[in-house]
């Protein structure tokens, strides 16, 4: 009998994890839909939203600053290895602005705000939910869904783009500071490059995709802290679920994204 | 000890509620009197937390109805629940006090959400309830700053800060030393003699919650299975009273 449920539970395991992730999308994109219907009804949480944004936006920004530039250099470093080979460093310029303004920039610079925005997004709501501060608003008459998650949502959708902008800027220094004071390339050269090959296409591509990033990663965060149980326990597990879940959703939809994106090019 | 004598502000018929399988109200049925205090004692786990969540509206029974003031909120819409919730005030076990918020600005929060008042009537009247429970020189701190008693009592002045007409206590007293909890339950009789609220306590302080109440009740698995003034419960026979009186762990409220 017990070698039977042994079976069975195997058996019936990848229906249980179809079950559980249909679940978690169903509530999730729930969550989504209420929080943008609330988004354009009164009372408009104007404060609540400069308060996101400058959580997610502005006390970001030197995290950007940092993270960028050295993506930048690494890459120009990389970059100068692999095409001193075929004797094209002249290239290199080129090669790290489309990989900044393509890729780089918008991922690593989510993937940045996941680990800094996105985990605290999900602590802060879970250790409210633990605390009955969203019943105390809800007591209060006071949707917390309009309070919380909106602001929070419609802030990090429009500060991401800024920042992966901000991200790749400072990346494009880096590596122009490398490869002109380091690596010795001609700094005509080096920007020729950048001039010649970098599309604006490039960048409005790379920003949609920020974009999307930014909805993701607050609707992940919010929707793991929003409904954490279980005290402390719960609130580690809402918090590192939200960063695993929307670390990997980025770069799935980073595939997905490029992948339409080089179809209409 | 058939049930709250004068005119019902809460009227509860029939209400159950079960949770995985376990029937955590079954059959709850009792009236709470206007501008009375009322409490519902119990042991910790029993469910009076989970009646007062029915009562705010935070959940829903499975059956049974919920008059607040003579409207039945079961069943009701957001909007209409929160029209009922405007006259509400909630102190809940641990204060819930807003932990980004200042003292200042927790009890000024309901305020500045309903009532459109300037700034200056909106702190006037926060200072005022501040004041009243003996906050008011603590404006400025975060509730991380403060000890449970102070954030019960910021609890208790943003519960009073619309003027309600009904007040919820959850576990007032829970966690405090004996002199805190006096200074609670003196808070609890003077802001009621001012205000002629109805206030609704749930606790298992039954000598605490004796010297305050109006009424009474004993919740007893899922159901109400003793009520009546403070002093017909200390007279009471009853083994549960007299269990639960007596701080015994033998009696018909043993663990199970």
């Amino acid at each position: 009998m017990r070698t039977l449920s042994f079976f069975s539970s195997i058996l019936l395991a990848p229906f249980e994890l179809v079950r559980f992730c249909l679940d978690e999308l169903g509530t999730a994109l729930l969550l989504l839909v209420r929080s943008l219907m609330r988004m354009v009804l009164p009372p408009y949480r104007v404060g609540e939203f400069v308060r996101q944004l400058d959580f997610v936006g502005a006390q970001t920004v030197l995290l950007m600053v940092l993270t960028g530039a050295f993506t930048g250099m690494v890459s120009a470093l990389q970059g100068y290895n692999g095409m001193h080979r075929y004797g094209a460093e002249s290239m290199v310029g080129a090669t790290v602005a489309l990989a900044l303004s393509r890729e780089l920039g918008p991922v690593i610079g989510a993937l940045m705000v996941v680990a800094r925005v996105g985990s605290a997004m999900a602590a802060e709501l879970g250790s409210m939910r633990n605390s009955q501060q969203i019943d105390a608003l809800v007591s209060m008459a006071v949707d917390p869904i309009q309070y919380l998650i909106s602001p929070r949502i419609f802030a990090a959708t429009v500060a991401l783009p800024f920042l992966a902008l901000i991200f790749s800027f400072a990346g494009m220094v880096g590596a122009y500071v490398v490869s002109t004071a380091y690596l010795g390339i001609d700094a005509g050269t080096f920007m020729a490059g950048v001039r010649d090959y970098l599309d604006p296409s490039d960048i409005t591509q790379g920003l949609i995709k920020s974009v999307v990033f930014g909805l993701l990663m607050a609707l992940v965060s919010c929707h793991k802290g929003y409904y954490a149980t279980g005290g402390s326990r719960g609130v580690a597990a809402a918090t590192t679920e939200a960063v695993v879940v929307a670390s990997v959703l980025i770069l799935v939809s980073d595939y997905l994204m490029t992948t339409l994106m080089f179809r209409s090019t | 000890m058939s049930g709250s004598p004068g005119i019902p502000m809460i009227r509860l018929e029939n209400v159950c509620k079960h949770y995985n399988g376990q029937q955590v109200l079954d059959g709850v049925s009792f009236e709470i009197r206007k501008g009375s205090i009322t409490t519902i004692m119990g042991r910790s786990g029993g469910g009076k937390s989970v009646l007062i969540r029915h009562m705010i509206g935070l959940e829903a029974p499975d059956s049974g109805a919920i008059y607040i003031d003579g409207e039945n909120i079961v069943g009701m819409g957001s909007r209409e629940l929160n029209r009922i919730r405007r006259r509400f005030g909630v102190l809940f076990q641990d204060a819930a006090l807003f932990d980004s918020l200042t003292v200042e600005e927790n009890v000024a929060f309901p305020i500045r959400e309903h009532l459109r008042l300037r700034e200056k009537q909106v702190r006037a009247i926060v200072h005022d309830k501040l004041d009243k429970v003996g906050m008011g020189e603590h404006l400025h701190k975060f509730p991380n700053e403060l000890s449970g008693g102070m954030r019960k009592r910021v609890g208790l002045a943003r519960a009073l800060a619309l003027d309600p007409d009904l007040v919820f206590f959850d576990e007032p007293t829970s966690g405090l030393d004996p002199i805190t909890r006096g200074v609670i339950y003196d808070l609890i009789l003077d802001t009621h003699r001012e205000m002629d609220t109805t206030y609704v306590l749930v606790s298992h302080d039954i000598h605490g919650v004796l010297n305050v109440s109006d009424w009474v009740m004993m919740l007893f698995k899922g159901r109400i299975a003793v009520q009546g003034t403070p002093e017909e419960i200390r007279s009471s026979t009853d083994p549960l009273i007299q269990q639960f009186t007596a701080v015994s762990g033998h009696g018909p409220l043993s663990m199970d």
